[in-house]
């Protein structure tokens, strides 16, 4: 079959990463037309400020060099601008007389720079600031002449200015607001940033209105700015940056429909012509006409969808937030971060360390925020934006942001500017700042997703993430906008955890392919992220009906071993509160001898660790030992880790042993979304470090106080106070109701921290401690689920275990 | 030449799952079986890290190495982009519900149990690097 035609008019970042999209999903489809005004490939707009300033150089942004459209069959007209959209021939004709049939047209010619209407904005020595042109004139500039204004002190403007002033010229910043940058900072930010600016050399004035351009009479070049009062500044340059305006003559001049940009659908088709597609800066989708990457990228790929006709996909609009490229100065907003009528503001303001925060809450969420000096925690803030979920609870903590507690791993960095190439950011997967830095220029990447993808960094706890996004924005201008709210599960679906556990428990499903038929599921049989949640989404919500499926379940839960680096187990046996006995022992070293098992460890959990194991010696080891399985391998209750107690400790004033082994004899066998721990102490010295457990008891002298949400791991998370009871029954049933509520609701691998951040620790109180039904409901449901199930190690049948793994197969 | 050794049946592997192969010398081989009855064979072992591919989990055409999550495609032992490495394959013959695989394939290639192609790239550069130092 002859491939259809797609022209594409404009050769920018958007459109290109259409094209690059749709080229990984259908790389066939089309026969691929592109005309590019500029005589230039596809670069990265977003970062002319560093090539202005003189921190990097045009060919180190380019994204696309030419080899890139000739090895994908592209045919690249440079230099050429579309006069002419023919839509009844359906034929686009160039300036140069070039013409260009096509079946699918995609219109991506971004924006231009408005052009204040004043008496010589068309002098030379006039520019607006918008494509690698326009910077080149500003560096043959810089190197001639003396004086330059700036008419426009948003963020362009000032980067414009702060690049000139780099190259060693006196710039002049004009903005008729009454602060800078008005639509991204408050009064007392933009002050700050004043400041900061006027320390560096810049000069502003604020309010001005430009009256005229005046011209050298001789050369005929801008001489002056004057303004409505009457004054003058000198003025060899003159910079609009007073705003962008998209670019749709064309396209209104082939009658498509534009408002504040050419108005697309959800699918990014013009809502006068299908055939006719228009993504980036020059369209306008609901409203708004973005001009930032991530947003236009999301428009992309759901664009590329629909030109290979897979049909999938909306795009539905972008949150977006500002990031200021100016090296030295870190700024960040989001959101209504103003303020006003029914908003509580609260605010940290520092002035002599340059540091300012402003977190604008309304009806207990976050609904903006302004932050000046650090801006570490942006993209956290930025995260409670969207989510818009409840901050009550951690209300006084908010300001401190997400790592003010214990985040190990990167030396407690905050400031990625601050740390050298070889620092680690990524302390999960050992990725320094410099291969970070090197993997986004190399390959062209440009939000979170793309860089944990290449190079794993914050790909696994995600601690570094804030780290992370500052090197890309640094590095290669990209921003922490977009991110759908919903985030699919993953790529086998665009459904989120929380649909696909709504859908299982309304629908009553019970098996994995039934899941993913319910829910169109892309891929026959899911993936390795996708089988794991579901199996136990299904066996959490309908225990005894649904039938655990071990090839669904990571090799750990399927061989009820811990799988180790070099292919060997480990071998946990439980010991109930951390209590063992002289014959346990025995066993266990009788064990160690008789399979030669090379390493044996004490755990942080009051148990032992056998390393090493064979995976055909399993079975035997298990019984051998003759000890219950200690579930160390899976996501599932671990241990009840225990401090002496009131039986023999002269402190203790509660029996922290008995009430430990209780618990783990109730909760043993318990799967849950991810691992589940918890200590219980007998007095407030806390032996048993419960602070930091899921469930975390503590005993006083007048009974028991509860804590959640505790975690040691990756980010320490103290236990958040629960509630205090007198009685061991109490203890039994809140723990046993908070921990079956977490299985019911909880996300897969989601720890119980993030599960209360998630939907607020005000809701799971209520559900657990002020609704007795609910408790004693709840806790009635861990009881019919946990009954009757299997010890996987000694009822392989019951617990479904797969023998058939331990034995390899010997070649006949 | 005809040397197909019989392993095993094709309903001695688990759906969806896999069983591994032992050899006289070298390392496993495993042997996979995909929803739809298919069945392949690849070295036991990651590119990436020499994990044991027998104990992942398998999708679609895929394998997910127990150890780090790299997809390997079990039809040409590549891994998923952007991870670059390339599992070593084994042929395999499904006849009558027997799968065989070739004895000389199991006892000639990949013999010496050698670790993962990027350890020993790693260390084949450590090398360099002490040898130039």
């Amino acid at each position: 079959m002859k491939k259809m035609k797609l022209v594409m008019i404009g050769n920018g970042m958007a459109g290109v990463r259409t094209l690059e999209e749709l080229l990984k999903i259908a790389p066939d489809l089309y026969e691929i037309t592109v005309f590019g005004a500029e005589p230039h490939p596809n670069y990265n707009r977003i970062l002319l400020s560093p090539v202005l300033a003189g921190e990097q150089t045009f060919p180190q942004i380019v994204l696309n060099p030419p080899a890139w459209y000739a090895d994908n069959g592209i045919t690249l007209h440079l230099g050429k601008a579309v006069t002419r959209i023919d839509r009844v021939k359906r034929v686009v004709h160039a300036a140069d007389g070039t013409q260009a049939p096509y079946d699918r047209l995609l219109i991506a010619t971004g924006s231009t720079p408005f052009m204040l209407p004043v008496p010589g904005n068309d002098l030379e020595g006039v520019i607006g600031y918008r494509d690698i042109a326009d910077t080149e004139a500003m560096i043959d500039a810089a190197t001639k002449y003396r004086h330059a204004v700036v008419i426009g002190g948003g963020l362009l403007g000032l980067e414009a200015a702060n690049g000139l002033m780099l190259r060693g010229m006196k710039v002049t910043v004009v903005h008729i607001a009454p602060w800078l940058m008005e639509r991204q900072l408050d009064d007392v930010a933009g002050g700050l940033l004043r400041k900061s600016l006027v320390d560096r050399g810049l000069d502003f004035l604020i309010g001005a209105q430009t009256e005229a351009l005046l011209p050298d009479e001789a050369t005929g070049r801008v001489r002056a700015v004057r303004f409505k009062d009457g004054t003058e500044v000198p003025a060899d340059l003159v910079v609009m940056a007073a705003g962008i305006r998209p670019n749709t003559a064309l396209a209104e001049s082939a009658g498509l429909l534009a408002q504040r940009g050419l108005v697309v659908t959800d699918t990014l088709q013009t809502v006068t012509d299908a055939r006719i597609y228009a993504v980036g800066e020059c369209a306008a989708h609901r409203g708004v006409a973005y001009g930032l990457v991530a947003p236009l990228f999301e428009q992309a790929k759901v664009c590329a969808t629909h030109l290979a006709e897979f049909g999938i996909g909306r795009y539905l609009g972008s949150q977006v937030s500002t990031k200021l490229k100016v090296t030295g100065i870190d700024l960040f907003s989001a959101g209504d971060f103003m303020g006003g009528e029914g908003c509580d503001a609260i605010v940290l303001s520092d002035p002599q360390s340059g540091v300012y925060k402003k977190l604008v809450i309304k009806d207990d969420k976050l609904v903006g925020a302004c932050l000046y000096g650090d801006t570490v925690d942006g993209s956290w803030y930025f995260k409670l934006l969207r989510e818009g979920r409840s901050v009550s609870d951690i209300r006084d903590r908010l300001m401190w942001g997400e790592s003010s507690l214990g985040d190990a791993g990167h030396q407690g960095q905050n400031k990625a500017a601050a740390m050298a190439d070889a620092d680690e950011v990524c302390g999960c997967n050992g990725v320094s700042k410099g291969s970070i830095c090197k993997a986004i220029k190399d390959k062209g990447l440009f939000t979170l997703d793309d860089v944990r993808k290449h190079t794993k960094a914050s790909a696994s706890c995600g601690s570094c993430t804030g780290l992370v996004e500052q090197i890309i924005m640094a590095t290669a201008g990209g921003d922490y906008s977009a991110a759908p709210k919903k985030k699919a599960m993953c790529g086998c679906t665009d459904h989120s955890h929380g649909d696909v556990r709504e859908a299982i428990r309304k629908l009553h499903i019970l098996t994995i392919a039934d899941v993913q038929r319910a829910l169109s599921w892309r891929t026959p049989d899911g993936c390795s992220s996708c089988r794991p949640a579901l199996n136990y989404y299904l066996i959490s919500t309908w225990p005894k009906e649904a039938r655990d499926d071990p090839q669904s379940r990571y090799i750990n839960e399927r061989s009820h071993a811990n799988i180790q680096k070099d292919g060997t187990y480990s071998v946990i046996p439980r010991m109930w509160g951390g209590e063992t006995t002289a014959s346990e022992l025995r066993r266990i070293a009788d064990v160690v001898d008789k399979y030669q098992i090379p390493t044996v460890k004490v755990t942080g959990g009051q148990r032992i660790d056998l390393l090493g194991v064979k995976k055909e010696d399993l079975h035997d080891v298990w019984r051998d030992i003759g000890m219950p399985s200690g579930h160390a391998y899976a996501k599932a209750l671990r241990t009840v880790k225990t401090c002496v107690g009131s039986e023999w400790c002269r402190f203790g004033t509660q029996d922290s042993t008995q009430m430990g082994k209780d618990l783990e004899r109730a909760l043993w066998r318990m799967y849950a979304p991810h691992k589940v721990k918890l200590a219980v102490s007998g007095c407030p010295r806390n032996c048993a470090e419960s602070g930091i457990k899921d469930v975390g008891i503590i005993g006083v002298d007048s009974g028991w106080e509860l804590y959640v949400g505790g975690n040691g791991g990756i980010k320490t998370e103290a236990g958040q106070f629960f509630c205090k009871v007198r009685t061991a029954e109490e203890v039994m049933g809140v723990s046993g109701a908070f921990l079956q509520l977490y299985r019911e609701e909880g996300w897969y691998l989601e720890r119980t921290v993030h599960w209360i951040a998630r939907v607020g620790l005000d809701t799971i109180k209520q559900r657990v401690l002020d609704d007795l039904d609910n408790r004693k409901a709840l806790w009635e449901r861990l009881q019919f689920a946990l009954d009757g199930e299997p010890d996987p190690w000694f009822e392989s049948d019951k617990a479904s275990v797969d023998k058939r793994q331990f034995i390899p197969l010997i070649p006949a | 030449m005809n040397d197909w050794k019989k392993i095993c049946r094709v309903d001695d592997i688990p759906v969806l799952g896999a069983r591994r192969v032992r050899r006289a010398a070298g390392a496993d081989v495993a042997v996979f079986r995909t929803a739809d009855d298919r069945v392949f064979a690849l070295l036991d072992r990651c590119p990436h890290k020499g994990g044991p591919l027998s104990q992942g989990i398998v999708f679609g055409e895929h394998v997910a190495c127990p150890l780090h999550n790299w997809a390997i495609s079990l039809v040409d032992g590549e891994a998923r982009a952007p991870d670059i490495g390339c599992a070593t394959r084994f042929a395999v013959r499904v006849d009558a519900g027997v799968v065989s695989l070739l004895a000389h394939e199991l006892a000639t290639v990949a013999t010496q149990d050698s670790p993962g192609e990027a350890e020993a790239l790693a260390a084949a550069r450590k090398v360099i690097a002490i040898a130039s130092a």
